[in-house]
């Protein structure tokens, strides 16, 4: 669990909360700085695009059509907001798998396996739902809570499983990308773990036997997991367009 | 966990650094980079978008030429080919005229010259009557000694002959 231990690097002080800059606040820094180096490469803005232009913008353009599929025309003014997200928890959640274990003393840190970062994100997406929906529907944005069709007899069920529904979306986006990086790392580590230890064992027949097969399934969970990693951002981005169309077209 | 252990000890450094770093991020990356990058996409599409509207149009415009170019090697060529039937049309009717004409001329000529010949041989016949009227004469002198006269003699010829 070494890898998940927040470690303070600078200890800081405001109004009697401690917001020390620790390994988790300099992973942050790194995913920005990556995010930021790698938009660059789109900025030349050529007529005719570069590989790394033609990349960054696969990216935007993944993300406009995600929200104009998902919102239609004016999904467009939360493409910022939903790019900023996915691009983050991409980042963050490859910069977790990066090898930093082979600079001596470096550990590489997942930012997005920490409740509070994914719950900050989960807050940021609700929040902007929240508010898009009252500013454009008022009290109407209610009305999502009563589905087109419900019977008048289900009309006190149906609108408190939607309104719980509606509720539980935060935690949902918070705990599914938390539990996601969380296990995949932890299994990770298990079958590391593994193969120390069978190297440890120093036996000519329990070694190999060990030591193989978990070498071998390692590489395909590490494979599985930079999946994971870009389905998570994905996952993230796609529900937060979803909710949105909620709050921007009701339904 | 270290992230259920310690998370009464680092939210709050953990909750302001995310959103600092989030909010650099959504200004810089979010408002900046990607309504830029965005805006270059679109200006790509639309030039492509009137790049091939220029290319239709100026297809269009040669699919017309190539039509009315069509229509006007049509026209030529029945212009073309009226004239030749009439100039045929004219130099049959010439060469009819100019046959009429020599076939006149010939006409004439052999009408002249059957003319000609006919005197000739009235000439010829009564130049015969003439000799044979003198050779009576004289065969009829020798023979008989009787004085036969030129008019008596070429009488009977002309008898002789017209009896055959």
């Amino acid at each position: 669990m070494h890898q998940f231990l927040i470690e303070p690097m600078a200890p800081i002080q405001l109004g009697g909360y401690d917001i020390s800059f620790t390994n988790s606040s300099l992973f942050m820094v790194l995913v920005l700085a990556a995010i930021w180096v790698f938009m660059l490469g789109g900025m030349k803005r050529e007529l005719v695009p570069g590989r790394w232009q033609m990349a960054v913008e696969g990216v935007t353009g993944f993300i406009n059509n995600l929200m104009s599929s998902s919102v239609g025309p004016e999904g467009k003014k939360f493409v910022p907001l939903v790019f900023s997200l996915f691009i983050f928890i991409l980042f963050a959640n490859f910069m977790g798998m990066m090898p930093f274990g082979i600079v001596p003393g470096g550990h590489a840190f997942t930012v997005t396996s920490h409740l509070t970062v994914t719950a900050v994100l989960a807050v940021l997406s609700f929040t902007t739902v929240l508010v898009v929906g009252f500013w454009r529907h008022g009290f109407h944005f209610f009305s999502l809570f009563v589905p087109h069709g419900t019977p008048i007899w289900l009309m006190w069920l149906i609108p408190v499983i939607e309104l719980f529904s509606f509720l539980i979306r935060p935690f949902s986006l918070a705990l599914r990308l938390f539990v996601a990086m969380t296990a995949g790392h932890v299994l990770m580590k298990v079958l590391a773990g593994f193969v120390i230890s069978g190297l440890n064992a120093g036996s000519a027949v329990i070694t190999p036997i060990v030591v193989i097969p978990s070498l071998a399934l390692m590489v395909g969970i590490s494979v599985l997991e930079l999946l994971v990693c870009a389905i998570q951002a994905y996952v993230f981005a796609l529900l937060t367009s979803l909710y949105l169309n909620d709050a921007v077209n009701l339904h | 966990m270290p992230q259920f252990d310690q998370i009464l000890t680092t939210y709050s450094s953990q909750i302001f650094w995310m959103l600092l770093v989030f909010a650099i991020l959504y200004i810089v990356v979010g408002k900046g980079m990607v309504s830029k990058i965005d805006a270059n996409v679109e200006a790509r599409d639309r030039k492509i978008a009137d790049d091939l509207a220029a290319a239709e149009r100026a297809r269009a415009e040669a699919d017309g030429l190539g039509e009315s170019g069509s229509a006007d090697l049509a026209a030529a060529r029945a212009e073309a080919q009226a004239k030749a039937s009439d100039a045929k049309a004219k130099a049959a009717k010439d060469a009819e005229a100019r046959v009429a004409k020599a076939d006149a001329e010939i006409a004439a000529k052999v009408a002249a010259s059957e003319a000609t010949l006919a005197k000739a041989t009235a000439d010829a016949m009564a130049s015969i009557e003439g000799v044979a009227a003198e050779a009576a004469a004289e065969i009829v002198a020798k023979v008989s000694g009787a004085k036969v006269t030129a008019a008596q003699a070429a009488s009977a010829v002309k008898t002789v002959l017209a009896h055959g």
